[in-house]
C-alpha cells in the first residue's frame, strides 16, 4: 500500500470495499437524505446513480432503505456516485410506469463551480490543476453565494462540499428550496450570475447604475481578496495580462494607462493608477464609472454553471464520494474555517484506510470492552468508531452538526402534522 | 362534443354584461354556441395576433414605441380589442372583447397538447397580456386589480423608510420623492421571478419588495400560473375533443402554425460528403455555424451546448447518423478523448440526437429564436448566436477578416444595435451573396444553409428536395395552415357548443 501521501489511482478497487464496508458515513448520509420522513417516500424516489469501474454509468438506482443502500453499495463499490432527483415514482421501476408519468419533483438546489471555468483569468494553473494561489477563487465564491442565498434569498441549510479535485459544490437543503420550480431555480442563479459571455466575449462584466445592494455587498467580499490575489497572480505584472486588464477600461483611460505603464512596473502602484483613474471617472462623465469593479468582478466573481442549478433532475457528486482520479473524499467544508481550508490536506481514501490499519489506543480499547455488553448495535458501533480513528472524524462530526441544523425544521413539521392528525 | 342539436342552457345573446372590460384574466370560459366558421376564424385570427406578438418581441424591444403601436395596430386590423376605453362600451367593443375571449379558450385547445407547445402559447399569451395591462391608466389597473380580487401586501411606511437606500439601489427610476407616494409590495421571490432574474428589486431573506410601478410583474405571475395549470387541465380533458373529426384537423393545424419549419427532418441524407463540409462552412454557413466548425477543427473539441447546436444543424443539412459518428469522433480523437472514450461518452448523445437511442425522437436543429434566447454561451463556450453574443468589437474584426466592406459592416452593426440580431444576420447573407434583398425571412440557422445553397446553384431547383412542402415561416404562416384546415372543414359547417367543449362533461 503506498504511504499515506500518495494516492495510486490502480488501487481505487481494492480501498473502496473497504471504505464503504468500514467507513462511508451510511447513518448520517440517511438520515439527511430521509428528511426525518416528513414527505412520503422521500428517500425511496431518490434517484442515485453509480459510475463503476471503466466508466460505466448506471442511473435510476433507488432503494427502500437504509439496510438496503448499504448492501447495494457494498456490493458495487461505486467509483463515484451522484445524487439526483426525487421522483414521482421509485426511480429504479421508472421503466414500469406509464410514459409519462415518471418524472423528477424535488431536489436540493445546488451549485457547482469548478476552477476550469476560471481559465482565463489564473495564471498559475489551467484546467484541472489548482493550486493554493486559486484557490482564493474558491473562497471567495463560498463567501459571496453564501451571504447571498442566506440574506437575500433566505435559505439557511446550506451544505458546502468539497469536490474532491477542483472545485465546490453547494447544497442548499431547505424545504423551500427543494420544492423550487426549474423557472424558479434558473432565475436565482441569473441573480447570482455577473460574469457572463463565452470565447467570444471580452468584457464579461458590465455594470450600470444603481449598483444593486447584492453587487455591493458581493464587491464588499472581493475587495477583502483582491488584492493579495492579484499580487499573487500578477495580473499587472506581465505584459500579456496587463493587456488582458487593459482590454476592460474604457478606451481614452486605457491610452493614457499604456503610457504611465511604461514608467511605472510595480504591479501595486499599477492598480493604484487604475484606481486612481476610476474614481476622476466617477467624478466626470460617468460613462462606464465602473471599470475598476468591473475588473474585480471579472476576475474574482464565482463562475456558475447555471445548467447544473436550474435542471431539477440534474445529478450532481455527493457529499463522500471519492474521487477517482485524485482519491480524496468530497468532504463537506465548515465555513466558520474556511479561510484555513486546504484542499490538499483533504484525506484520500488511500489516508484513511491505512489509518484504519493503525494499532488502537488503549483508551478505544476499553470502549470495545463496553460494546461488547451491548451487543445489538455493535456493528453499527464499530463502524462509528472506525471512522472516528480516521482523519474523516472531523468531516463527518461538521456533517452531523449540520443535519441537526435541519432536524429543528423537520421537527416543526412533524409537530404541525401530527396536530393536524388529531384534529381529524 | 355536442353541437346545437343540443342545447343545455338557455343563453341571452349577446354577451351584454359579460364583457364589460377590455383586459381579461380569461377564469371563465365561454358557454355560448358558435358556428365552426367563427369557431375557426376566430382561432386563425388568434393565431396570427400571437405570431404578430412573437414577431414583434424579437425585433423590437418589448414596450417600446414601435412596439407598442405596431401591436395595437394589429390587434385593430384583426378585430381585437386595441384600445382599452371602459367609458365606451359600444357595441364593436363588446364584438371585440367576445372574439379575445372565445378565440383564447380555443387556442387553449390546440396548444395544450405537448410541452413546447405550451410553453410558446404561454409565452405569447404573457406578452400580449404585459402589454395590454401596461395601456391601462392608473385607475384603470386598480380597478382591474380589485375586479380580479389581485391583493397584495403593501409594506409600512416606516419599513419603508428603514430601507430606504436598498430600495432606490434596487429599482431602476426610483428616487427618495418617488418612493414616498409609492405603495411597495412584500411577496415571495418565488412570486416575481423575472425581477429577481434581472435584479429590478431588492430582495431580502426570501422576499422581493415591489415598488408599484412594476406591479405588473405579480400579476404576469398570477397569469402565467393560472394559464399554466389551465392548459394542464385541458389536455387532461382533450381526447374527448379530439374524438371530434371536424374540430380535430383544425386543431392540429392550428398548433403546428406556430414555429414555422423545424427542419427536423431528413430528406437530403447522403448527399453532402464530410469532404464538403470545411468549404460549404465558408460559403453557406451562418456565421453561428461558421464559429462552432471552426472551433472543433481548431480545439478538436465541443462543450455540450456546442455539440447540440452544431449536431442538429449538420443533421439538418443532411449527414447521415454514420457521417457524424466519424466527424466527431475523428475530431475528438485528435484532441485529449481517446476513441474508447469517445465510443463511451460521446457516441450515446450523437445517436440521441438521431434520434437512435432513448426515447425521445424529436430532437430538432435549433431556430434562431432558440439560439439567441436559450442558454446563452458561458467561459470556454463557442455556440450561441455571433450577432448577439459576441462583443461587437470582435464582431467587427470577424466581419472584417470575412472581407464584408466597411459600409456592410456599419450596417450590420447597426442592426446589432438595435437588437435585430436576425435582420444583422440577413444582411450578412444578401452582402456576402451579392443579393440585393432575399426574399425570405431568416429564422433559423439550416434555413440560411438552404438559401444560400439555393443562391449558389444560380437560383436552380437542384435543392429542392430539401425544401418542406409547407413553408410556414413568414408573418402569414399561421394563418396559412389554418386557412387550409378552414377549408378543409368547410362542408362541416354546424354549431359548436362551447360549453360543452371547456365544461368537463
Ligand atoms: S441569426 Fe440565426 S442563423 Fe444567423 S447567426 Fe444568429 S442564430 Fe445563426
Ligand atoms: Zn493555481
Amino acid at each position: 500500500m503506498p504511504t499515506s501521501s500518495e494516492y495510486d489511482p490502480d488501487s481505487l478497487p481494492d480501498l473502496l470495499p473497504l471504505y464503504y464496508r468500514r467507513l462511508f458515513p451510511f447513518s448520517q448520509y440517511y438520515r439527511w437524505l430521509y428528511y426525518g420522513g416528513v414527505q412520503k417516500n422521500y428517500f425511496q424516489n431518490r434517484e442515485f446513480s453509480f459510475t463503476l469501474k471503466d466508466d460505466i454509468y448506471v442511473r435510476y438506482q433507488s432503494f427502500s432503505s437504509q439496510a438496503e443502500l448499504e448492501k447495494e453499495i457494498q456490493k458495487m463499490n461505486p467509483y463515484k456516485i451522484d445524487i439526483g432527483a426525487v421522483y414521482s415514482h421509485k426511480p429504479n421501476q421508472h421503466n414500469t410506469v406509464k410514459s409519462g408519468t415518471f418524472h423528477a419533483l424535488e431536489k436540493e438546489l445546488v451549485f457547482d463551480i469548478d476552477m476550469t471555468d476560471y481559465d482565463d483569468v489564473r495564471t498559475c494553473c489551467s484546467a484541472a490543476d489548482i493550486c493554493s494561489k486559486c484557490w482564493t477563487l474558491m473562497t471567495i465564491a463560498i463567501r459571496i453565494l453564501d451571504r447571498a442565498l442566506r440574506d437575500d434569498f433566505g435559505f439557511q441549510h446550506l451544505l458546502w462540499v468539497y469536490s474532491g479535485r477542483r472545485g465546490v459544490h453547494c447544497w442548499v437543503c431547505d424545504e423551500a428550496a427543494r420544492k423550487l420550480s426549474v423557472a424558479a431555480r434558473s432565475a436565482v442563479a441569473e441573480y447570482l450570475t455577473l460574469v457572463k459571455g463565452g470565447e467570444e466575449t471580452v468584457k464579461k462584466v458590465v455594470l450600470t447604475d444603481p449598483i444593486h445592494p447584492f453587487i455591493r455587498k458581493s464587491l464588499d467580499v472581493v475587495e477583502k481578496y483582491f488584492t493579495d490575489y492579484a499580487h499573487e497572480q500578477a495580473i499587472l505584472g506581465h505584459n500579456k495580462s496587463v493587456d488582458k486588464v487593459l482590454a476592460l477600461v474604457p478606451e481614452e483611460v486605457r491610452q493614457v494607462l499604456q503610457k504611465d505603464f511604461q514608467s511605472e512596473k510595480t504591479p501595486e502602484k499599477r492598480w493604484d493608477l487604475i484606481k486612481a483613474k476610476a474614481s476622476m471617472k466617477k467624478g466626470d462623465d460617468k460613462k462606464q464609472q465602473y471599470f475598476q469593479e468591473e475588473i474585480m468582478l471579472q476576475y474574482c466573481y464565482p463562475r456558475l454553471d447555471v445548467n447544473v442549478s436550474k435542471g431539477v433532475n440534474h445529478l450532481l457528486k455527493s457529499p463522500f464520494s471519492v474521487h477517482p482520479k485524485t482519491g480524496r473524499i468530497s468532504v463537506p467544508i465548515d465555513l466558520k474555517e474556511l479561510d484555513k481550508f486546504d484542499p490538499f490536506a483533504v484525506p484520500t481514501i488511500s489516508l484513511i484506510c491505512e489509518e484504519l490499519d493503525q494499532p488502537r489506543t488503549g483508551e478505544k480499547e476499553s470502549e470495545d470492552k463496553k460494546e461488547k455488553e451491548n451487543e445489538n448495535n455493535a456493528t453499527e458501533r464499530r463502524k462509528i468508531r472506525d471512522y472516528k480513528r480516521t482523519s474523516l472524524a472531523k468531516y463527518v462530526k461538521y456533517f452531523d452538526q449540520f443535519l441537526d441544523g435541519i432536524a429543528c425544521t423537520w421537527k416543526g413539521e412533524l409537530l404541525k402534522k401530527s396536530d393536524l392528525q388529531k384534529q381529524f | 362534443m355536442e353541437f346545437s342539436g343540443r342545447k343545455r342552457k338557455i343563453h341571452t345573446s349577446p354577451h351584454a354584461e359579460h364583457y364589460a372590460h377590455a383586459l381579461q384574466f380569461y377564469e371563465q370560459p365561454p358557454t355560448e354556441n358558435i358556428c365552426l366558421s367563427e369557431f375557426e376564424t376566430f382561432a386563425v385570427d388568434r393565431v396570427k395576433l400571437l405570431k404578430t406578438v412573437e414577431n414583434l418581441g424579437l425585433s423590437y424591444v418589448k414596450m417600446s414605441d414601435d412596439y407598442n403601436k405596431k401591436l395595437n395596430n394589429e390587434a385593430k386590423v384583426l378585430n381585437f380589442p386595441y384600445r382599452p376605453d371602459s367609458s365606451q362600451c359600444g357595441p364593436t367593443d363588446n364584438d371585440r372583447r367576445r372574439k379575445d375571449h372565445i378565440s383564447h379558450f380555443i387556442l387553449r385547445l390546440a396548444y395544450c397538447q405537448t410541452e413546447d407547445l405550451r410553453r410558446w402559447f404561454i409565452q405569447q399569451e404573457v406578452d400580449l397580456f404585459r402589454y395590454r395591462f401596461n395601456d391601462l391608466g392608473r385607475e384603470q389597473k386598480l380597478e382591474f386589480l380589485h375586479r380580479n380580487n389581485l391583493q397584495y401586501n403593501a409594506i409600512s411606511d416606516k419599513e419603508k423608510v428603514a430601507l430606504k437606500d436598498q430600495l432606490i439601489s434596487s429599482s431602476y427610476g426610483l428616487s427618495g420623492v418617488t418612493i414616498e407616494h409609492q405603495d411597495f409590495y412584500k411577496v415571495p421571490f418565488q412570486d416575481a421571478l423575472d425581477l429577481v432574474r434581472a435584479r429590478k428589486v431588492y430582495l431580502q431573506a426570501g422576499y422581493v419588495y415591489i415598488p408599484h410601478q412594476d406591479i405588473i410583474t405579480i400579476v404576469l405571475n398570477d397569469f402565467r400560473t393560472k394559464l399554466s395549470k389551465a392548459l394542464a387541465l385541458t389536455a387532461r380533458s382533450l381526447p374527448a375533443v379530439h374524438s371530434d373529426e371536424r374540430l380535430q384537423p383544425l386543431l392540429n393545424h392550428l398548433s403546428h402554425a406556430y414555429v414555422g419549419q423545424d427542419y427536423s427532418f431528413q430528406k437530403n441524407v447522403g448527399k453532402i460528403s464530410l469532404e464538403q463540409i470545411d468549404s460549404l462552412s465558408g460559403k453557406s454557413y451562418p456565421l453561428c455555424m461558421r464559429q462552432l466548425h471552426q472551433a472543433v477543427r481548431e480545439n478538436h473539441h465541443l462543450r455540450h451546448g456546442g455539440r447540440m447546436q452544431y449536431g442538429l444543424f449538420l443533421k439538418g443539412i443532411g449527414l447521415s447518423l454514420e457521417q457524424a459518428l466519424q466527424f466527431w469522433k475523428s475530431e475528438f480523437i485528435r484532441g485529449k478523448v481517446d476513441a474508447d472514450k469517445f465510443d463511451k461518452a460521446y457516441a450515446y448523445s450523437i445517436r440521441h440526437m438521431f434520434g437512435k437511442e432513448g426515447k425521445r425522437t424529436d430532437y430538432t436543429p435549433y431556430s434562431c429564436m432558440k439560439v439567441i434566447l436559450s442558454n446563452p454561451p458561458s467561459q470556454g463556450d463557442h455556440h450561441g448566436c455571433p450577432f448577439r453574443h459576441s462583443d461587437p468589437e470582435l464582431l467587427k474584426q470577424k466581419l472584417q477578416f470575412y472581407k464584408v466592406s466597411p459600409s456592410g459592416i456599419e450596417q450590420i452593426l447597426e442592426l446589432v444595435k438595435g437588437m435585430h440580431y436576425q435582420l444583422a444576420c440577413q444582411k450578412y447573407f444578401e452582402l456576402t451573396h451579392n443579393i440585393e434583398e432575399s426574399n425570405f425571412s431568416l429564422n433559423h440557422p439550416n434555413q440560411y444553409f438552404i438559401e444560400s445553397q439555393r443562391v449558389l446553384s444560380g437560383g436552380k431547383d437542384i435543392k429542392r428536395e430539401m425544401e418542406t412542402p409547407q413553408r410556414l415561416q413568414e408573418n402569414s404562416a399561421g394563418s396559412t395552415a389554418a386557412r387550409e384546415a378552414a377549408n378543409a372543414s368547410q362542408d362541416l359547417a354546424g354549431m359548436t357548443d362551447l360549453d360543452s367543449i371547456f365544461q368537463d362533461p
